[in-house]
């Protein structure tokens, strides 16, 4: 910039080549150290034999872990769960943020303070979510017995999150409730940008309401419930923080997950090496949902 | 839809009767938890949580015995040091990505967006390892570096979409009348954005509010988050149900009251990129 032989207009378009670079230098420089570092560091200790108690012992085996794991029952188990986990939670929080959203997006008096208060759960801290459905889940006082009973549908109270047969169907549920405002505020953003004039020429034409919904409305938001199911995928596949508290995985192994997995591997056993193998395989196979998301997006971007 | 409107009761039974089951649903858990934690330790268990001899005991004793005003203090200095960090390192980076064409732009955008894709467990453990051995753990520092990263990749993306709502036109105009273009950025700019930054600094309070993962495995003694703190009060105080569910109530309001306060601005922000890819 001080070179006084160049022409101020050189100088310019130098300084507006490198100005960008430049004003992205701070935040890139701190990504890259800590997070693609750490990552890396991750790789590397997933191929290694190293547990935390054992300071000295940082001993190469190469792909050693990976086929520990591929070996392990307990790995097959948490990917079954972490499967059937995706595959219901998604569903039906995509099937009542639907219903949601075409509701608040009719007209009603009070519509402001229901879209607002829709989305508390959300706010909420997952351990805080964790705690209030534990208590709600208890076993000898748990309101979710309570009413139960009173209905008459069951005979008598369930331990729900200390059954391994239910345990895993509770957290699913608890998941459901904290992840369906989520979609029910992108589908509505969805259908508020749907010209009106569009319904107007339909019911000119005759269609009745469900051919609008169909041909109109759904064509409308695919694109929003597309993005919305994929960014929860990655969201719902990472997160484990809920289970973690509400049953640690257990009864025995009911409610582990993939990540929960590797977290428990690492923090109980200190066992680092195998947690971090466990971690690698877990990220890549959800990088064929991230893939997916990303070329959505990138055309977005350019 | 215009052309005949639906009489009221119609819309009652179709529209507003299944918005309230929903928000029953959604809110109900919540009541529930808040009827329980100022109900009467003693008769919790005989009688249930009840509305009649409300009492606040269980919160008097939660910041007496319990301690919970320092896991407030902790948690406010965490999340309040990621909003600087995040806010302060994304601002020109934002700026660069919403008024500049370079090469790189595309690869280096979408870096950030995944950055927010990858697992957190993949994280966790290599940040432990390094905050071990730069003898971090348990300091606030460890959690505000821990938490920025989701906060710095997520608030450029919300700027940039602020950002290229601002017309170029008006940064160009104040660098016609003689400003740099850091002067037009801080002078024009970021005046114009104000309300899309708070509501994103704001946004990350929240999520560094909620933090637990991290909280638990890079904080100890002397660092305890309110998420930790509820949590070992699940296993400190099992059956104490109304003091726990205090502890919840109280660990969640600062989060709710901010949202709710920030809540239509934010999910403006959030739902803009998607509605438009």
């Amino acid at each position: 910039m001080t070179d006084v032989s160049e022409t101020p207009k050189h100088r310019a378009s130098l300084g507006r080549q490198v100005l960008p670079y430049a004003m992205l230098t701070p935040a890139v420089l701190v990504t890259l150290a800590i997070v693609f570092l750490p990552m890396l560091q991750t790789a590397w200790m997933s191929l290694h034999d190293y547990v935390l108690f054992r300071p000295d012992d940082f001993t190469w085996v190469g792909l050693d872990n990976f086929k520990a794991a591929l070996g392990d029952e307990v790995f097959w188990i948490s990917l079954k769960h972490t499967i059937i986990w995706m595959c219901t939670t998604i569903p039906a929080q995509l099937l009542l943020g639907l219903v949601t959203a075409l509701l608040l997006n009719q007209e009603f008096p009070w519509r402001p303070v229901a879209r607002a208060l829709i989305i508390i759960p959300w706010a909420l801290p997952s351990v805080v979510i964790a705690l209030m459905w534990v208590w709600i889940y208890d076993s000898n006082y748990g309101i979710a017995n309570e009413f139960l009973l009173r209905m008459g549908l069951i005979q008598q109270a369930i331990p729900w999150l200390a059954d391994p047969d239910t345990a895993l169907a509770s957290i699913i549920l608890t998941l459901t409730w904290q992840g369906f405002p989520f979609f029910a505020v992108m589908i509505l953003a969805g259908l508020q940008s749907i010209p009106q004039s569009y319904y107007e020429a339909a019911s000119i034409d005759g269609a009745s309401a469900w051919r609008q919904f169909w041909h109109i409305t759904l064509p409308g938001i695919s694109g929003v419930m597309m993005t919305a199911v994929l960014l929860r995928m990655i969201w719902v596949a990472n997160s484990f923080d809920v289970i973690f508290v509400m049953t640690g995985g257990g009864p025995g192994y009911a409610s582990h997950t993939l990540p929960l997995y590797a977290f428990i591997k690492a923090r109980t056993n200190l066992d680092f090496g195998y947690g971090s193998a466990i971690a690698v395989l877990f990220t890549l196979l959800l990088m064929v949902v991230v893939v997916f998301y990303l070329k959505r997006t990138g055309k977005a971007v350019s | 839809m215009a052309l005949h409107r639906p009489s009221t009761t119609k819309r009652i039974l179709t529209v507003d009767l299944p918005m309230l089951a929903i928000l029953v649903f959604t809110l109900g858990p919540y009541v529930w938890m808040f009827i329980t934690s100022i109900s009467d330790q003693s008769t919790l268990f005989t009688e249930g949580p009840s509305l009649l001899n409300a009492t606040i005991e269980n919160y008097i004793r939660l910041f007496r015995t319990v301690g919970f005003a320092e896991n407030l203090l902790d948690s406010f200095i965490v999340a309040g040091g990621t909003v600087i960090v995040g806010l302060s390192l994304s601002v020109t980076a934002a700026y660069a990505f919403s008024r500049f064409n370079f090469r790189g732009k595309r690869i280096l955008m979408l870096q950030f967006l995944l950055i927010n894709m990858f697992p957190l467990v993949l994280l966790i453990l290599p940040l432990f390892v390094l905050m071990r051995v730069l003898g971090l753990l348990d300091t606030h520092i460890a959690l505000i570096i821990a938490n920025s990263t989701v906060a710095i990749p997520f608030s450029i993306w919300m700027m940039v979409s602020y950002m290229n709502g601002i017309p170029r036109s008006l940064d160009e105009a104040a660098m016609t009348d003689g400003c740099t273009r850091m002067q037009a950025l801080r002078r024009v700019v970021l005046p114009l954005c104000l309300p899309g930054i708070i509501a994103t600094g704001i946004y990350i309070f929240i999520t560094s509010w909620n933090e637990y993962l991290y909280a638990l495995t890079l904080g100890g003694r002397n660092v305890r988050t309110i998420t930790v703190a509820v949590q070992t009060l699940i296993g400190e105080y099992e059956v104490q149900w109304g003091l726990l569910t205090a502890g919840g109530i109280v660990g969640a309001l600062p989060a709710t009251v901010l949202f709710l306060l920030v809540q239509k601005r934010l999910i403006s922000g959030l739902t803009q990129g998607a509605v438009k890819g």
